[in-house]
């Protein structure tokens, strides 16, 4: 789970004009980085890759030949079409609910007075940074079965009669998923507010727009790429999420993150394990690439 | 301080409107009757109130006391979006994810006009700021001069009561800030829109409005016609505010009739004064002559249509200007006498500062 | 005239409850004198904490942690701040390119990098190792060090350099007296950054850790697998106190939305 996964990157100063002794600096400055990369990153991708086309036997183990069969498994094994839309489901809904629920809650909080504003904002986005292993015991705790938190409280109010069952269940892990995906929305919206004129709004009340005229024609439309990015991130994350499935959702629940690590440290099938992550990779990229550019050309005309 | 009185009712009337923010007095006292089709600056160095008094107008600011009152009715209770002004903010404000057209069209829209009517308020709106083939673009596609007058296009097509204008042009170059000033003014006479700007900029108060209200320290420090506080500045800050002046320390003289005397420069004083007194005359004013206060000309600019002169007196240190009119001008070093005519100058008591 | 009406402050108050409900339980529960779970209704006791010494699992893996978030995001910096000088200073060829690739951490999915490392060490002989739990954190906590480093380089005005060089600072020093001074915050928060990266990972952590190589959280994931009970949340409430100690110091220090927004620091 990472931080602020792909918020915009400030645009670097136009480089300064080089010293001419140090023309060459650049390449044994930058060059440390990029082997490091290069050996750590891009070859074992590229190993990765690789893996998924070799074969795997229960008491053979890996051979390294090229074979399809873990890419045929996947593509007729209804378990596997179960699993990625089961990833892909609760994906989408957390994606939903961060949005609808983030979105107001950026804009009040951008409303507030200077200090409450900056406790808030401690308390909203400090979350972020707390391990998500001991966030999702907190749910687990307060999901816990019959004698869970939440379903005292729940029936306690009147809302529910019979506990519902949280635990091991998409409702559950989505609820917890929400929770950890939430800074990542709120930050995002919270930064497109930042960048709002303060006087558009007292320009739309004086020509005599109302408040929720002005949420709606003035602010929404303005913050909306803020949304949109925000949403992108916690798709991405939550489809690719692991600790959360995997203490609230349990053995049973499985989504494309959990099943790769059975693959790899249970089944210790790795070529398949490797199929499973390469096909999730190769998957959100496709999607996030294609947001990003749907958005990209929406907005194209209006925010340069 | 009494505004001159106007055939006309008030269209706007500020009571002795004062804001606090905590223990700090923005603005104080404030009182101003605005006749229907007057233009009025209000003008003073940042800080002063002036921006402070117009969101009191606008209603985006309450009144810490007094009452403001538009057409008669006391605006205490009239939310912003109930007051029908026409406002121009120093950022222009435009929605950016609108296009000029659009902008222009939201008050409509919020007055629920119908779309025929709309669209031909908004060409014509556009097309007094002369924008009509602009209707398309995207605020942040168009250069300062025009996404303000899209603003200005935008605060007037809802035919607002009054128009305010906040630094409207504190945005702008120079050269373009002058044709602004000229085509604001055009359009302002031609609708009869009356018209409150904020500026710091004293040229453009001078240039712009029927009448200058002159703010210092949340204080109204003077109003008046623009000739009338230029060349009759009530208080010291005015007349340091508005131009240049030069302060020369002179006294009465005894005897009758008393006489005024500034070195070798003197004229009949008026009744009442006595002892060290404050000549302030403006630069342009001073001319050179055969009498007068004896100076030295300590450095000579060229400034293309008129030469200024720094020049040395007994009484203080001078500032000349003199236009270029191709005669002969004093060098550096040279010895002159500056004289001026005793309307063209403003007294007060004491020495000077 | 910006004030939020009271239906927008009870949304308000239930979001922040919502928020702080599974850190207030994890918390309140470590407090229980009970030997189960259980909200603590008769008495605070801080037996589960004491019981931590006694399971030395979660000790050692608090130090390897620790260590292991220290180093790697030191080394990171080690990398990044060259790196980011150079891109914000000199036209160096495929910039984007650049960038795209020293990011790419943040782009593709833990699982997925924990996949590759655990296939690329263990081919290395190295599976299980610190040295490889190393490697793996420098590469994944880079992008934060990286960010708020070229934040800070990109921000800062040129005529600074220019001016010292011309008052003859050059090579190292230059770096030492002018360009390092003035980019440190960004610097300090790309490493405090990066440390909680590492500190918290779990997703790719627990494809390499071996026993002996556990970090916190792994060794609480899988402790968690097998059973819940009042000694793990005791763990979690030190975890939570450590990170909200570094975030009140990163807030106070340089405001927490444009740490986390990568914004840099000015």
């Amino acid at each position: 789970m990472s931080a602020a996964a792909t918020t915009a990157l400030p645009a670097a100063a136009p480089a300064a004009v080089p010293e001419p002794r140090a023309s060459r600096a650049p390449l044994w400055l930058i060059l440390p980085a990029v082997m490091l990369f290069v050996g750590i990153v891009l070859v074992p991708l590229a190993m990765t890759v690789l893996l998924s086309f070799h074969d795997w036997g229960q008491y053979k183990g890996i051979e390294p030949v090229l074979t399809l069969k873990n890419w045929q498994e996947i593509a007729t094994d209804p378990y596997y079409a179960e699993m990625f839309g089961r990833t892909l489901r609760i994906a989408l809904i957390t994606t939903l609910v961060t949005a609808l629920l983030g979105t107001p809650e950026a804009y009040i909080l951008n409303r507030m007075s200077g200090r409450w504003r900056g406790l808030f904002l401690l308390l909203i986005l400090g979350p972020l940074l707390i391990s998500v292993v001991a966030r999702t015991l907190g749910w687990a705790l307060l999901f816990g079965g019959a004698n869970g938190l939440a379903n005292k409280l729940l029936m306690s109010l009147g809302l529910i009669a019979s506990p519902l069952p949280f635990l091991f269940t998409e409702t559950g892990v989505v609820i917890a998923l929400v929770h950890v995906m939430m800074p990542f929305m709120v930050l995002s919206v919270w930064a497109a507010l930042q960048r709002l004129d303060p006087q558009v709004e007292h320009a739309a009340m004086s020509l005599g727009a109302g408040p929720l005229t002005i949420i709606r024609r003035i602010v929404l439309p303005q913050v909306m790429p803020g949304v949109l990015s925000g949403a992108i991130i916690v798709f991405s994350l939550s489809a690719s999420a692991f600790a959360t499935p995997a203490i609230i959702g349990g053995r049973r629940l499985k989504v494309a993150a959990t099943l790769a690590y059975d693959e790899f440290l249970n089944t210790l099938n790795w070529p398949l394990g490797a199929a499973v992550a390469v096909l999730l990779l190769v998957g959100l990229i496709l999607i996030v690439v294609g947001a990003n550019a749907l958005v990209e050309r929406r907005y194209a005309e209006v925010f340069r | 301080m009494t505004t001159p009185s106007r055939s006309a009712a008030p269209l706007l009337e500020l009571d002795r409107v004062a804001k606090a923010f905590g223990s700090h007095v923005a603005v104080e006292d404030f009182n101003l009757a605005v006749a229907p089709g007057e233009f009025i600056s209000f003008l003073g160095p940042s800080g002063c109130g002036k921006t402070t008094t117009l969101q009191m107008i606008a209603g985006f600011l309450a009144p810490s006391r007094g009452t403001i009152r538009l057409e008669g009715r006391d605006l205490t209770s009239v939310h912003p979006s109930k007051r029908g002004l026409g406002i121009v903010f120093q950022s222009y404000a435009l929605f950016p994810h609108m296009n000029a057209a659009e902008n222009v069209a939201f008050g409509l829209e919020m007055q629920r006009i119908g779309k025929a009517e709309r669209t031909e308020r908004v060409r014509a709106a556009l097309a007094m700021v002369g924008l009509a083939a602009y209707e398309d673009r995207h605020p942040r596609r168009m250069s300062g001069g025009q996404q303000q007058r899209v603003a200005l296009a935008r605060a007037l097509v809802i035919r607002p009561s009054m128009l305010l204008l906040d630094e409207p042009l504190s945005n702008l170059d120079a050269k373009l800030r002058e044709e602004m000033q000229i085509e604001l003014r055009q359009i302002q006479r031609n609708l009869g829109t009356t018209t409150i700007l904020v500026t710091h900029d004293q040229t453009e108060a001078l240039s712009l409005s029927d009448r200058i209200v002159v703010m210092s320290k949340g204080r109204i420090e003077q109003i008046g016609t623009p000739q009338d506080t230029y060349e009759r500045p009530a208080s010291a800050f005015v007349a340091q505010f508005l131009g240049k002046t030069n302060d020369f320390a002179a006294r009465i003289e005894g005897g009758s009739p008393a006489r005024i005397v500034a070195g070798g420069w003197s004229a009949p004083a008026p009744v009442g004064l006595r002892g060290p007194v404050t000549i302030s005359v403006r630069p342009e004013r001073i001319g050179f002559a055969e009498t007068g206060l004896p100076a030295r000309v300590a450095a000579r600019i060229f400034q293309g249509n008129h030469w200024l002169f720094q020049c040395e007196t007994e009484c203080g240190p001078a500032i000349v200007v003199r236009p270029n009119d191709g005669a002969g001008q004093p060098g550096e070093g040279e010895t002159v006498r500056l004289a001026w005519r005793p309307e063209d100058m403003s007294l007060s008591a004491g020495a000077a500062a | 005239m910006s004030r939020n009406g009271p239906l927008a402050l009870a949304f308000h108050g239930l979001f922040v409850t919502f928020m702080l409900a599974p850190i207030v339980v994890v918390c309140l529960v470590a407090f229980t004198p009970e030997g189960f779970l259980s909200l603590p209704t008769n008495g605070f006791s801080l037996r589960w904490f004491r019981a931590i010494a006694d399971y030395p699992e979660f000790v050692h893996a608090f130090w390897v942690s620790l260590g292991l978030g220290a180093l790697s995001s030191l080394v990171a910096l080690l990398f990044a701040v060259p790196a980011a000088l150079a891109l914000t200073r000199y036209k160096v060829p495929g910039r984007g390119a650049l960038q795209a690739l020293f990011l790419s951490p943040l782009m593709i999915p833990h699982v997925v990098l924990g996949v590759a490392f655990l296939r690329f060490f263990t081919a290395l002989s190295l599976g299980g190792t610190f040295l490889a739990l190393l490697a793996a954190h420098i590469v994944v906590v880079f992008p934060f060090a990286f960010r708020l480093t070229l934040a800070a380089a990109a921000g800062l005005d040129p005529a600074l350099e220019r001016a010292a060089v011309s008052l003859g600072a050059g090579g190292f020093t230059l770096f030492r007296r002018v360009t390092l001074p003035l980019i440190l915050p960004g610097v300090v928060s790309g490493w405090a950054l990066a440390f909680i990266q590492s500190f918290d990972d779990l997703t790719m952590t627990v494809f390499l850790a071996a026993p002996g190589t556990e970090t916190l959280p792994v060794r609480m994931f899988l402790y968690i697998q097998d059973n819940i009970d009042p000694l793990v949340t005791s763990v979690s409430a030190c975890v939570i106190a450590v990170t909200m100690a570094f975030l009140v110091v990163l807030d106070r220090l340089y405001g927490l939305d444009r740490v986390l927004a990568g914004k840099g620091t000015d």
